[in-house]
């Protein structure tokens, strides 16, 4: 299950995220980001490394 | 636009240009894609370069140069401000137009160019690269030609689709947000560098200025501590304090790939240049002349195995890059590291040494030597920074 959640109209398309994701499950265009969930692990990295906030780790336990 | 292409060039940042034009210029068909609608926009950089790196490849022209610097200002974190004459002349760029003028180059050449197309697959025969995938104008194409060259930034995938790997750590992206100010007080001549926990852990801050009290002001962290705390945050907190109400002109987001060169930047039928190879100075963060210099030798090499036949010749790039820079960016790699873990204290003591020392004898190498004499407690940093492991 896809956990993390990109938040719209907030990214800037920047690639950082894309740059260091390790299964390549970002895909990023001029102005279109998106993850492939068969691919993402939720392993958060991109949300650590976005500058600018954009990108978003749901936990599932908190949200029920 | 032809059938086929000897060379296809996966994006239109400096590397790519330079690639396409030395390509070109060895005799080789090149086509350049570029994602986005402009070649140079959007800027994601802080625009510094130095008047010799720039030189080996275009003609310093004030139509792209927003400022000219001398000096460097370092803060530490308790406010002491050391200058330092530049030894080298320092450009703040209009990148939107250095860009052009770039691709310009590659174009005169014969290279055929392509915007708003994006690459996403290659075609792969026989084990090696034979060519792309692309979506240009809703529509899905593919292209052959005899090698690749992927051009395509920080966020590159074309590698990985040959199998390289092209990914780095999160904590080796520099994780960057840059706004350029209008109506501030800057000196026109000095670029400031800040350092410290408060400012930009594992990294720093810049303030770059540029032509009519305009500058661009930014930071990079590691993604260690942008784990902690976003880029966004601390040059929110920086801008408040220092320049309140400052009209922005611009805002980007960037990542700088702050590591060592990747381990293989060639394979059957492809090459990478410039951030998609890792090619940034990992010190500095500067990756516009290192990447001209992989789009250079890269772009070369990948023409002589045209025009020779010999496509095996392409292999020899990892080494060329190697001996031109990837070794020294190995160490430059390793002095990050050592200053990454300066403490607040340290950079003040350093601070304060340095500003002791007569402007006229400020050189870099000067500083560090007589820091090392006055305070000797220096030299295990010292040590920590150069010693090979």
């Amino acid at each position: 299950m896809l956990l993390i959640e990109i938040l719209p109209n907030k990214c800037d398309f920047c690639g950082c995220c894309v740059g260091i994701c390790p299964e390549d499950a970002i895909e990023l265009k001029e102005a279109e980001i998106k993850i492939d969930e068969t691919l993402c692990t939720n392993c958060s990295k991109c949300v650590w490394v976005c500058p600018i906030e954009v990108l978003k780790f749901n936990n599932p336990k908190k949200t029920g | 636009m032809q059938k086929e292409y000897d060379v296809i060039v996966v994006g239109g940042g400096p590397a790519g240009t330079m690639a396409a034009r030395f390509a070109a210029e060895q005799g080789a068909t090149v086509l350049l894609f570029e994602k986005d609608r402009d070649i140079g926009y959007p800027v994601r950089c802080g625009e510094a370069v130095s008047k010799v790196g720039i030189e080996e490849f275009i003609e310093p022209d004030e139509k792209f140069i927003s400022s000219t610097i001398n000096k460097f200002a370092m803060i530490a974190p308790n406010g002491t401000e050391v200058v330092l004459p530049s030894n080298q002349i320092v450009y703040i760029l209009e990148r939107r137009i250095f860009d052009y003028e770039l691709a310009k180059q590659a174009a005169n050449l014969g290279v055929d160019i392509i915007t708003r197309a994006y690459v996403n697959g290659l075609i792969i025969e026989d084990g090696k690269v034979s060519g792309v995938k692309y979506e240009y104008k809703g529509e899905q194409h593919k292209l052959h030609c005899k090698v690749v060259i992927a051009a395509d930034g920080v966020e590159s995938r074309v590698g990985r689709w040959a199998g390289i790997k092209t990914h780095i750590d999160f904590r080796e992206m520099e994780s960057c947000v840059q706004i350029t100010v209008a109506n501030i007080d800057v000196n026109p001549n000095t670029i400031y560098f800040y350092f410290g926990k408060e400012v930009a852990p594992e990294g720093y801050f810049w303030v770059f200025p540029k032509s009519n009290k305009s500058a661009n002001i930014g930071l990079g962290v590691s993604g260690e501590i942008g784990k902690k705390k976003s880029a966004q945050k601390f040059l929110s907190s920086f801008m408040e304090k220092k320049y309140p109400n400052a009209p922005i002109l611009t805002q980007i987001a960037g990542g700088v790939p702050s590591s060592i060169t990747l381990k293989k930047i060639s394979a059957p039928g492809i090459i990478i240049v410039g951030d998609a190879a890792r090619q940034v100075n990992p010190l500095s963060g500067g990756g516009i002349v290192s990447g001209m210099i992989g789009g250079k030798i890269g772009g070369t090499i990948v023409g002589e195995a045209i025009v020779k036949n010999d496509l095996n010749h392409i292999l020899t790039y990892d080494k060329a890059w190697r001996d031109r820079l990837g070794k020294r960016h190995e160490i430059f790699d390793r002095i990050k590291n050592g200053i990454y873990s300066f403490s607040d204290e340290k950079f003040n003591s350093i601070a304060e040494v340095f500003s002791k020392i007569p402007i006229k004898k400020r050189t870099l190498g000067n500083l560090f030597k007589t820091a090392l004499i006055n305070k000797p407690s220096l030299l295990i940093d010292i040590a920590k920074v150069f010693v090979v492991k």
